[in-house]
């Protein structure tokens, strides 16, 4: 079975013109047989200079062959100088603690272009472990992008962070103005303490005349309690076409009796999830 | 359309980002220098320069600016031997990163012995990299200062197209000129550049590889001085091509040999920049010639910098 970085390289020595691939082809070589830390540091700060910017061409064989060699991993919208820094840390950073040691440097140092491509490359490095404190620490960012490359399109935070973890992306992700659906493991993750915790910052925005998110119903839904019920009939019955379809789908998630009965009350969207017509956007949060 | 070749942004709030915007300056360049105090180890360093290569560049995009920077060991800090070393050790990793466009500003303060070592050591670093210079001019002992600056250049093999000389004046810009490297005038109040004494430059010199920039920073300075010096020539009768020529042409000429730095950098920007964020420039939507009078809060009608 190929290894993503077989994968990387077979995607972009199709896309590169011949100048480029020899280029990649030759740091490769050198760095897998051990080169210094200053070459290492140098291959990667000029990849965009050598192999371009240029969005990373990917079909749907591409795509089924990344999910059989690491499930969960989900290049979409990755550009070439990504999977390009990505290829050649995987092929110099050697492995547990020294790759470790490595990948920490590269952060010490790094611009937003590659912070962006370390933290998408998060499922694919050796010893996930090791990285969680980092991984934790992107979704910290107040830079969008830095954010997301974490949180979005990334199955690493639904497999290694712990709950506190997991709700504090969430929650700052609503705080960032940044969309939810996006995020792996987003229904699988909901938990009660999240649900608490997001009905409390709705109350919040409302307190302060700001408009609530509507994605966040969508956690709060599965594990919604009577007070959260509250918030949802009040959802439901909202200005906003988007939260009240949001808070029609999260009473759909609700195992209790009581929103089956506050659904019933409007049978148009009821109607419209019972055939399909209606449902959580996002092909990557289940 | 204005570029600021010298700004230290991380000193200034956002109201100027603000003001910058409106007044039209699209794009600024962040040089690495010292902090008004010395650093006491590589550690800040390494953050400092983190944070003009990130969160700055971040920063700025908020607000329509294209953020740049240049890196280097300042002239001040080369004194501190002990500093010094293990900031040459780690300039190559941050020299080569995503909009840096030149190595600076570096160059000369007092004129001691390291200072002269590591400025050759980067110059020699620009070279390998094929980066552009900055240089920063000393404040005393200057007309002598930025003379044995461009020796030392031109004794490293550096083209001097590749190589800006800031912070002259009237005493220093001849020989610059003449020698073929880029002159920058930094029109702040009271110690560098007056910009009427800049209008009367222009005028008797003309526009070829002169860049006018702000320097702006934690002292009394003028982000907007850039625009307030092209409204004060244009009302000085200069002619609208030379005005663009030292206040844009020129600086993306020189510092664009970098390749780090385009004009569809904000011209042109992608609908959705994911690495930046960048929000576009308001002004430049609206599609109109900005003019230092779009600038609010900020004596708009007094645009003298003593």
């Amino acid at each position: 079975m190929p290894r993503p970085m077989d994968l990387m390289t077979a995607w972009l020595q199709a896309q590169l013109p011949p100048d480029a691939q020899s280029w990649l082809a030759d740091q490769c070589t050198r760095l897998e047989a051990g080169a210094s830390a200053r070459e290492f540091n140098l291959a990667i700060s000029l990849v965009p200079r050598r192999l371009g910017k240029a969005d990373l061409v990917l079909d749907a064989a591409a795509l089924a062959a990344a999910e059989v060699a690491r499930p969960g991993w989900d290049p979409r919208g990755w550009s070439l100088d990504q999977a390009g820094r990505l290829v050649l840390l995987l092929a110099g950073g050697g492995q547990g603690p020294e790759f470790a040691d490595r990948l920490r440097q590269l952060f010490a140092t790094a611009d937003i272009a590659e912070m962006i491509a370390f933290y998408r490359g998060l499922p694919l490095y050796p010893d996930p472990e090791r990285h969680e404190a980092r991984a934790r620490e992107g979704v910290r960012s107040g830079m969008k992008p830095i954010f997301e490359a974490v949180a979005h399109r990334n199955p690493y935070p639904a497999e290694s962070f712990d709950e506190n973890a997991w709700n504090h992306m969430v929650l700052k992700a609503l705080f960032i103005g940044s969309a939810l659906a996006p995020i792996q493991g987003l229904d699988r993750r909901a938990n009660p303490t999240l649900a608490r915790m997001l009905c409390d910052y709705a109350h919040e925005r409302r307190a302060a005349g700001r408009p609530v998110g509507p994605e966040l119903w969508r956690c709060v839904g599965p594990h919604a309690d009577d007070a959260a019920l509250d918030d949802l009939a009040a959802a439901l019955r909202s200005a906003d076409v988007a939260e009240r379809e949001a808070a029609a789908l999260a009473l759909a998630a609700c195992p209790a009796p009581r929103a089956r009965e506050l659904l019933a009350q409007e049978p148009g969207l009821a109607a419209a999830i019972e055939t399909g017509r209606l449902a959580q956007p996002g092909d990557t949060a289940r | 359309m204005y570029i600021d070749t010298h700004t230290h942004m991380i000193s200034r709030t956002t109201d100027d980002y603000e003001a910058m915007a409106a007044a039209g300056v699209v794009a600024c360049i962040e040089p690495a220098f010292w902090l008004g105090q010395p650093r006491t180890n590589v550690g800040s360093y390494i953050d400092y320069l983190s944070t003009i290569i990130g969160w700055e560049r971040f920063r700025a995009g908020q607000f329509g600016l294209r953020h740049y920077c240049t890196i280097g060991l300042n002239s001040k800090e080369a004194n501190n031997e002990e500093l010094a070393e293990a900031v040459m050790e780690i300039l190559p990793r941050f020299a080569l990163k995503e909009g840096v466009v030149a190595i600076g500003e570096i160059g000369y303060d007092e004129q001691t012995d390291p200072e002269d070592r590591y400025f050759r050591q980067q110059l020699d670093l620009a070279r390998e990299l094929s980066l552009p210079v900055m240089i920063h001019t000393p404040h005393r002992d200057k007309k002598r200062g930025t003379t044995r600056s461009m020796d030392v250049v031109v004794e490293h093999g550096l083209d001097p197209s590749w190589v800006v000389v800031d912070h002259n004046n009237e005493e220093t810009m001849q020989e610059v000129l003449d020698r073929g490297f880029w002159a920058g005038f930094s029109i702040y109040p009271g110690t560098k550049m007056g910009n009427e004494r800049m209008v009367a430059i222009v005028r008797r010199y003309g526009a070829e590889r002169i860049i006018v920039d702000s320097a702006c920073d934690w002292g009394v300075s003028d982000p907007l001085a850039v625009p307030k010096t092209a409204e004060l020539m244009r009302r000085g009768g200069i002619a609208e091509e030379a005005i663009r020529t030292v206040t844009y042409t020129n600086a993306l000429a020189a510092y664009g040999r970098s390749g780090q730095m385009r004009e569809e950098d904000w011209l042109n920007p992608p609908p959705i920049d994911q690495r930046t964020l960048y929000m576009g420039n308001s002004v430049l939507r609206g599609g109109q010639e900005p003019r230092v009078a779009l600038a609010r809060r900020r004596g708009e009608e007094d645009l003298r910098i003593e």
